[in-house]
């Protein structure tokens, strides 16, 4: 199999907020098909890669190129699901209404009418039963759980169809429960799309991810199976206890080594 | 029912055509309020019609030392609004700007003090408590004309880009990810806001335009599930408070602004209270 071009490509990428660097000397590739989590401490510039990745911010020295192109020309193909609390709870809409923004970009264009077309409620209603919130559109968004929420805005990131979905922290603020189908959600929708988490909880992301990108200021890859209490500790600077999950690993790809710059441990497939 | 009487009398022409007045505001009131609670910018709308009073005493002054008859004192009114609206969310949103909470404070306090500063530059005695306060009973056929206006460009345009203002209001990140324009449609918002501010001020006033602007709309939220059914109820508490302090302010013959506020507040505190 030729290897595909990759859908994230990141080279010598560097951002920093006014004087204070962020990212230094960033280099991934996220190939086709793949679940990886972007794990790493608060402040060590996970939620700014994303952001970079969407074309939100604007890179400071290097390249990115998502799909082949610069990240904003690229945001057709990409869902992103934020944090459910950063949006205001009390904000009177409707879930269906939620799921429909993911399709925004074809709201009505003519000059007395801005509505949806028709074909997107459907759209909104399959994607709602592929997050298990089938009959939930007529409700009211503030009513729902966290977990409920969390579930609405990946089904609001799906509704637009991509090929890449981009979530950030998809376990805050949820249950142990909502965890569980969440994990299960993911792993389904991973047979269509490549998916990109951010998370600070790598008991969560060990259980289902295959490759693990850690990021406080530069950036270093982990294949899960590889996590332990040492590696931990490099990322967060303190001890952790760790269940470990093990996965059926075959080695293929990249095992480039850069001791200035990135430490790329071997790309594991399952 | 004195006032419902008086509204009968073929003398009171000028009374039928305040409350027709209030009525037509209601509308404004009931959806713009709708997206200042709902996008939570009522502080904003505040700074707005505050900032107002800079335009008005910048008009008066100019009017009496340059003697231009026609300039009513409101015409400086809409730039203020404008330009306060535009320097709040040019200056006061996005990393690396200034706090916006900051910028609010400032156009407020400025903008009346800029206010103050001109009516004492103007000679001769000039008395802005109309416009502080306003008075729905001195409204002409022309702020009539003008509401109504006002009221069909605003449905016409929430009709049209409803989903888009939602949109924007609820997650402007992923509005502007789905390739919205967001910066324009947020600056129409707020402009939108700032010419219907400028025309309300003649019922309420600067000081509680601020007050008919969240308090209905406020109050249609506990009830509403959809922005579309916050703005209809809005508009109906808004009448509705409009109307009772019209008719208890002209049976006791208070002033009518205060008294529109205060019912606008029992409607809201009552539920709230017991909710």
């Amino acid at each position: 199999m030729s290897p595909a071009p990759p859908i994230i490509k990141i080279d010598k990428l560097y951002f920093a907020y006014q004087d204070n660097p962020v990212l230094e000397n960033v280099n991934l590739e996220i190939e086709k098909g793949e679940l990886a989590s972007i794990v790493g401490p608060n402040g060590g510039g996970k939620t700014t890669l994303l952001k970079l990745i969407l074309g939100l911010l604007k890179p400071a020295g290097g390249t990115l190129e998502v799909f082949g192109r610069a990240p904003e020309k690229a945001r057709r193909k990409i869902g992103y699901m934020p944090q459910h609390a950063q949006l205001d709870p009390q904000f009177p809409i409707s879930v269906l209404d939620v799921v429909l923004m993911g399709r925004l970009d074809q709201c009505g264009k003519g000059l007395f009418s801005g509505n949806y077309p028709r074909s997107a409620a459907n759209i909104a209603g399959e994607v709602l039963a592929e997050v298990g919130l089938e009959g939930s559109a007529r409700k009211s968004f503030n009513e729902l759980s966290g977990g409920q929420r969390q579930r609405v805005l990946i089904a609001r990131a799906l509704c637009s169809e991509p090929e890449l979905l981009l979530l950030d922290e998809p376990t805050a603020n949820i249950d142990p429960c909502s965890e569980e189908n969440l994990y299960q959600t993911l792993t389904k929708l991973n047979r269509k799309m490549t998916i990109l988490l951010v998370s600070h909880d790598l008991g969560f992301v060990s259980q289902i991810v295959k490759s693990v990108i850690c990021v406080n200021r530069q950036v270093v890859i982990h294949p899960t199976s590889e996590i332990n209490g040492n590696i931990i500790k490099e990322i967060y600077g303190g001890n952790f206890n760790l269940i470990r999950h093990d996965h059926r690993c075959d080695q293929t790809g990249h095992s480039h080594y850069d001791h200035f710059s990135v430490n790329r441990g071997n790309r594991l497939m399952d | 029912m004195d006032f419902f009487t008086a509204l009968s009398n073929p003398e009171n022409a000028f009374l039928r055509q305040s409350l027709l007045v209030g009525l037509f505001s209601s509308i404004t009131f009931g959806i713009i309020g709708t997206y200042v609670i709902s996008r939570r910018i009522s502080y904003l709308a505040g700074a707005v019609s505050h900032s107002v009073l800079g335009g008005i005493g910048g008009a008066l002054w100019l009017k009496t030392i340059f003697r231009i008859e026609w300039l009513d004192p409101l015409y400086g009114a809409l730039p203020a609004a404008l330009i306060s609206a535009f320097i709040i969310s040019r200056f006061g949103r996005g990393p690396g700007k200034q706090r916006e909470d900051t910028m609010i404070g400032a156009t407020w306090a400025i903008g009346m003090a800029l206010g103050i500063i001109f009516v004492d530059m103007t000679p001769g005695y000039f008395d802005i408590t109309s416009y502080l306060f306003g008075d729905i009973l001195l409204v002409s056929s022309r702020d009539l004309l003008l509401i109504i206006v006002l009221d069909l460009i605003i449905i016409l345009f929430v009709g049209r880009f409803y989903y888009t203002l939602m949109a924007i209001c609820f997650d402007e990140e992923f509005a502007r990810l789905r390739g919205l324009k967001v910066d324009l449609f947020y600056q129409l918002l707020l402009g939108l806001t700032a010419v219907s501010v400028v025309l309300l001020i003649r019922i309420v006033g600067i000081v509680m335009v601020i007050a008919m602007l969240t308090l209905p709309a406020a109050t249609a939220a506990l009830y509403s599930k959809t922005l579309f059914r916050m703005m209809l109820l809005a508009t109906l508490f808004s009448a509705i408070a409009i109307i009772c302090g019209m008719s208890i302010s002209y049976c006791a013959n208070l002033a009518s602004g205060p008294v529109i506020i205060v019912s606008a507040g029992i409607i809201y505190f009552l539920p709230a209270a017991f909710k």
